[in-house]
This record gives C-alpha cells, structure tokens and sequence, in this order.
C-alpha cells in the first residue's frame, strides 16, 4: 500500500476512458482528490494546486493487477526486491501485484505475510497483496497456517513452483481453506510426468535433446484440481495455463458451472517452442514451458471467449549468472511486469484481434475478480487506481529499459507499440510520463 | 577448409564438408598405418580436450589425433555439476580463453555446453558429446566405417536400435545418414524413443524382427541406465529377448549386413558374446577410423597445410 497522498488533487484531462464493468468507452475528464475519484465530466475545473495531465490521445482505465509476481524478497534481493518489483510493476502499467511465496524463507506464516505487508507499506511503488503457500515449506506434505496469513493479509494459497504432487493434500487444502473463504492459486505440474523436463516434449526437446516437459504434466492435474474444486466447493484459479487441453477443460468446467478461474502469460501467448534454437537461450526456458503455435492460438482463443479470465506476468527475476548456466541447469522463468501490457497491445490490439475493452478486462477487471481484490471503477467515488496508456509509444525493449533489478526477458530486443504513461495508486501519482515517480 | 569455425551439431557441416571430412580421413588412416605415425601438421597449435563427464574412448582418441598431427595437447577433466559450488562454464570457458588456445574438445553432461564455449572464446569447438544432443564426430567416423564396408554410404539401410532417446549418438547419425543419402531406421520401445524421431530424419519400425532383413546395418546403442528416469523396461532379460541382437537374429539379416556399436558394448544386453566377437561387427574398425576422422576434422577446422 502507498503512503499517503502527496498531492491532493490530479485532473486527467482529455482521455479515453474505458471502463467495460460499467460500459464506459467516452471522451472526458477524471478528477481526483485525496486518494478517489471525485469527478467524472467533461472540462472539469482544476482546483487550485491541482497536477494536470493531458492525456489527449490516451486511453484512461482502471489500474491493472497483476495477479502471479515473483518479488523475490526475501531471500533473492539480488535479483529483486519489494521496492524493485514494484518500480518495474508501475513501470510496465499495474497499480497493484500479488506476490507469491516461493521466496527464502517460503511464505508458509502469518509473520513472513506481515513481513511483505509491512516492507511494502515502506517501500512498494504500487499495492502488494501476498499469496501464501498452501502446504508447510511448499513441500506438499503438511497444511501451512492458512488461517494467521489470511488475518495477516494474504489473499490467495499458491505452492507456485511446484504443483501439489497427492490429490489427496490438494482436496485437504480445498476443503480447509473453504474456512476462510480462501482461494487455492494451482501450479499445475505432476512431477512424476514432468521428470527433468526444460522444454515441451515434442519437436524441440527432440531437436536439442533436452530433457521433454510433456502437456499432459499439466493437463493432468488441471483435470485433477477441477474435480477436486467440484468437490470442496472451493474457490480454484489455476495459474499459467499453457496448453490447448487445460483450456478445453476449463471451458468445460465452466459451461458445467463450476466456479474456476484462471491466468495466461504474455510469454505463452505471444511465444512459441520454435523460438528455442541452437543458441538453446534460456531466458526462454520457462516452466511451464514454452508450447506450440496451436497451444498459444487456443491460449489467444480462450482469452477471446472467456474461458480465460485473466493475463498474469508471472514475473520471474533471475541473477545474470544463473541464467548463464547450461539450459538444464539455468532457473525457469522470463520477466514480464514491463513488457506484458505493451505485448499484449502490439499483438493482440494493435492487430485487430482484441480491443482495448477487453484488455482492461483481462488485465484489470479479471485480475480483480479471480482473486477477489477489491473492485475498482471508473466511477465518482471509486479508489483512484489508474493507469493511462499512450497506445502510440514505441518501446524497445532493451535491458537499459527495465526497472527490474534483473534482465531476463524472453522478449529482449522486441519493438513494441502501446505502453502505459501514467499510473496512479490510491491517488498518488507513481508514473509520469512513462517515468517512475521516485517517491 | 570448412566454412563453419565449430563442429557443434553434424549440420554444420554441409554434405559436401562431410565428403571432404571422410576424404581427408582416408588420407591420414594411411598415415596411422605407417611406423611413424606423426605429422607435423599442427605443430604450435594447441588443443584442449575438456572432458568434464568420464570419458576413456573419445578422449582418448582425440589425444591420439591431436599428437599425430603434433598439436600440443592438454587434457581437463573434472565433473560439470556447475551448481551452487564450483566455477560456472561460462567462467571456465573464458579462463581457457584466455590461455589462447587454438581448438577445444568439449565432453559436456548438458546439451548446449559446447555453445557456451563458444561464444565465450575466440577458438573453434569440436562437441565430444553433449547431453542427449548431440556427437557429431561419432557419426562422422561411423559414415567413415560404413563408406569403408560397403564402398559407399548413398542407399544404404541403417537400423538404430535401442536407447535413442537418451543417445547423444543417434542425435548426430540419422541427421548425417540422410545428408549422405542413407536411410536411418529407429527401433526401440516407445520409453526409449524421442517424441518426434521424424525432426531428426528417422524412419521408425515397429519391431527388431520385422526390420532386420531390410538393413545393411544394425547399429546397436548402449542402453544408458545412467540417463534413464526409472527403468524403462521391465529387465535385462526382456530387453535383450526383444531388442537384443544375438546370432539367431544375425542369421535373418543379409549376408553383407554388418554390426556396429559405439561402444562400450554391454555384451548380453543389447548384443550377445558371440555376435560382438564374429567378423559381421566392425566395431574396432569404428574405433579404428575415429582417429583418422578426428585428425581430420582438427586439421580441416585450423585449416593446416597439404598433408604430407
């Protein structure tokens, strides 16, 4: 959470606001005074001290939320921190980041969820809602304290980094967590399917040699979790879906009924297994690992209909010299706080495919909802969390360019169009000019 | 010369490069028949042989092929778990950088090693192995036997058998089969098969029985229980009943059909005694010719003088 205000008033003037939780797509001005929106119009007066922005040609929406961040502290501050993660979260557009607990120690306790509640009061650019770990040190053999994190402040249970391996601890943790109306986060791996596995079984595991990651690792405990969120009647989101089968079972479970919600990364979207050449560049290894051309074309498809609810980073910062290892021995993972939402308006908006309605919706409105974050709205009265976006910008994506304390991006080298320009958290004004506010 | 600077993956190397590589062998294999096996060939150039997995064969041979051609050759070994402890590759490569040295061998227990040398130092990689990538001068000295035995490779069946998955060697053969016109055939239980055999260029067939009468050569693999997660059949036993060669098995092949191995063998597993012993296996000519082709490939990537 910020600290309080710094300026009291901040008129947005001449933007698009786009809004589609409450059909809102008009031309008009956004006052906002001590933390909320105090007025919605056109040519709205600014009040004497108020900072004036001109977002002519922008795009106003609700402050986006990035559901799956890797923050990395404690432990890992080499590679990231609270401060840094969020530096690079504001940077790439989002007001607020869950932050997951496979950091060292593990968030497995109500006093490791007020540590990050705590340092982020402090030291956070943007809000920082923790995730807790379902099972004791992530290892999948005990329940962590579900209750004290919820009552220090955790939002969701992930052991993100490791798929709950027994369905019989998964259908414990669904069950307990119903206690406090909690949402179980699944990383969906079978390690015994998964084995060593750095790249999708199949072309590119073949052609490298590279131990194969097969899409039924995945798909087997996604059919596993829904089955047992049918049963707990839990509230489930499943995390980083990378294959054209878990979508199916989701559009599935969905049309059934069940409650279950669920994320897709930039990188799965936009990136395919092909890209991983001789070169064998491992800020592409990721886990779940990169798939196929139809995989993402499914992936793009389920965010089209609604069977995906929304787009999550799963920001995943690591040491220059880790990614330098040999491809098996490199750590999983690609940053994506600062390139998601340029992506994703390059690719999907820029070309026709989505409008920017509906990214608002996967990157803002659905975010919100699958983890129950408190609704934000453009609406008189609404908390003042909002992000401008300059769809015109040109970025290069470059290692110069990031905030994050790490340069692991799979899309270094992309040039992109479309970014965010200004950020406002609880009404304080983080970004400018597409720069970060030191605060 | 070759166009390429490193011998990384076996289609670095165009078809016509395979050719000169195999040519040039022929001429230093009359060499090594010689009394005086040596040439002055790379005499100042100095040659690393990284071995960081156990080795006996291929270093060796390539220690031989290097001071036959007079480099002065060094040998590293050591283990490559670049974990938490240790010197990372990327470090090790720049420490032997900037020991300005001409060709390094490396011998890596991951795929993709060879390429971190690479971009690390200015001097030319020949991959000894990497991972279940790939081994490029195996499959150049087995082309060298085959052209050997048969006079020619263009037409030629080549059965591959066993554990493909986890062979570095299959990874480099069935590309180099079908870049000199040969026809590779994978066989194999599926838990010991690559997803896709046909990116490599591999033909599948179902059984060993069914495939043997169309082979000129059943090239078996060493079953790497090392690399295996869980045993991917149910015995030994099994095993060498179904996908073992063995002297019954011989008999249906075609009277010119020959046998080879990359070694070292398991003789029981995936070939019996009496095969591994009898005239149709070619395997020591395999060991043979892997000097020849190594010197090869050493003086054509430092682009040396005539041979003398």
């Amino acid at each position: 959470m910020p600290r309080p205000v710094p300026t009291d008033h901040i008129l947005l003037r001449g933007g698009r606001l786009i809004d589609p939780q409450i059909d809102l797509d008009t031309v008009a001005d956004v006052l906002v005074s001590h933390g909320e929106i105090a007025a919605i119009g056109e040519d709205l007066e600014a009040p004497k001290g108020a900072v004036v922005i001109e977002c002519a040609e922008k795009l106003v929406t609700p402050g986006l939320v990035d559901v799956h961040t890797h923050l990395r502290q404690p432990g890992r501050e080499d590679e990231e921190t609270i401060a840094s993660g969020t530096r690079a979260a504001v940077h790439g557009g989002f007001t607020a980041v869950c932050a997951m607990p496979n950091t060292d120690p593990i968030a497995d306790e109500g006093a490791a969820i007020r540590f990050i509640v705590e340092t982020a009061e402090q030291e956070a650019y943007c809000r920082v809602h923790p995730i807790g770990a379902i099972t004791a040190a992530q290892k999948g053999e005990a329940l962590a304290e579900i209750g004290d994190m919820c009552a220090a402040g955790a939002v969701a249970f992930s052991d993100d980094g490791r798929g709950v391996q027994r369905a019989g601890m998964m259908r414990l943790a669904m069950d307990y967590a119903r206690t406090f109306d909690a949402t179980i986060v699944a990383h969906c791996e079978d390690e015994s399917l998964v084995g060593r596995g750095v790249v999708n079984e199949g072309v590119v595991s073949t052609r490298l040699g590279l131990p194969g990651w097969p899409k039924a690792g995945e798909e087997t405990q996604v059919a596993r979790d829904l089955r047992i969120a049918e049963l707990t009647r839990c509230r489930l989101h499943l995390a980083h879906l990378s294959t054209a089968g878990s979508i199916a079972l989701v559009r599935e479970a969905k049309a059934a009924g069940l409650g279950v919600t669920c994320e897709v990364t930039p990188h799965h979207l936009f990136l395919h297994e092909d890209a991983i050449e001789a070169d064998y560049d491992t800020n592409l290894k990721m886990n779940p690992p990169l798939r196929t051309a139809d995989d993402c074309a499914a992936l793009r498809q389920g965010l089209l209909d609604g069977t995906v609810d929304c787009i999550a980073t799963d920001h995943a910062p690591h040491a220059r010299h880790e990614k330098a290892l040999e491809f098996e021995l490199a750590p999983f993972g690609t940053t994506g706080l600062e390139t998601a939402l340029p992506l994703v308006a390059t690719h999907m908006v820029a070309t026709g495919e989505a409008t920017w309605a509906q990214v608002v919706e996967w990157m803002a409105a659905g975010p919100r909802r699958s983890l129950s974050l408190p609704k934000v709205t453009l609406e008189p009265g609404g908390m003042a969390d909002i992000t401008v976006i300059d769809p015109e910008a040109q970025v290069v994506v470059s290692e110069d360019w990031f905030e994050s304390r790490s340069a692991n991006s799979a899309f270094l080298g992309d040039k992109l169009l479309g970014k965010a320009s200004e950020v406002l958290v609880g009404g304080r004004l983080v970004l400018r000019n597409g720069k970060v506010v030191d605060q | 010369m070759l166009q390429t600077r490193h011998i990384i993956d076996i289609q670095d190397l165009t078809a016509d490069e395979v050719a000169l590589v195999l040519d040039t062998a022929e001429s230093f294999k009359e060499v090594n028949e010689r009394r005086i096996k040596k040439l002055p060939t790379l005499r100042g150039r100095t040659v690393v042989n990284l071995f960081l997995e156990p080795s006996t064969r291929t270093r060796t041979s390539f220690e031989i092929a290097a001071k036959r051609l007079s480099a002065d050759g060094i040998n590293m070994t050591g283990s490559a778990s670049a974990t938490v402890k240790g010197e990372s590759l990327a470090d090790t490569a720049s420490t032997i950088a900037a020991m300005a040295c001409d060709l390094i061998v490396v011998r890596h227990k991951y795929a993709g090693a060879p390429r971190i040398l690479a971009e690390k130092m200015d001097s030319h990689v020949i991959n000894g192995g990497d991972g279940m990538h790939q081994h490029p001068t195996q499959a150049l000295l087995d082309l060298f036997t085959m052209r050997e035995a048969f006079g020619k490779l263009e037409g030629l069946t080549v059965g591959i058998v066993g554990d493909i998955c986890h062979s570095r060697v299959a990874g480099s053969l069935i590309p180099a089969l079908r870049m000199v016109g040969a026809t590779p055939v994978v066989v194999a239980p599926p838990t010991l098969l690559p997803a896709r055999p046909d990116v490599l260029g591999a033909e599948v067939a179902s059984t060993l029985d069914e495939a043997l009468p169309d082979l000129d050569v059943a090239y078996m693999l060493r079953v790497q229980m090392e690399r295996a997660e869980g045993m991917p059949f149910p015995s030994v036993r099994e095993y060498a009943r179904f996908f073992g060669m063995n002297r019954a098995r011989l008999d249906t092949m075609k009277p010119h059909a020959k046998i080879m191995h990359p070694g070292p063998m398991n003789r029981g597993v995936e070939i019996s005694a009496d095969v591994a012993d009898s005239d149709r296996a070619i395997v020591l000519d395999q060991v043979n010719a892997g000097v020849a082709v190594r010197m090869a490939a050493m003086y054509l990537l430092l682009g040396g003088e005539a041979i003398a």
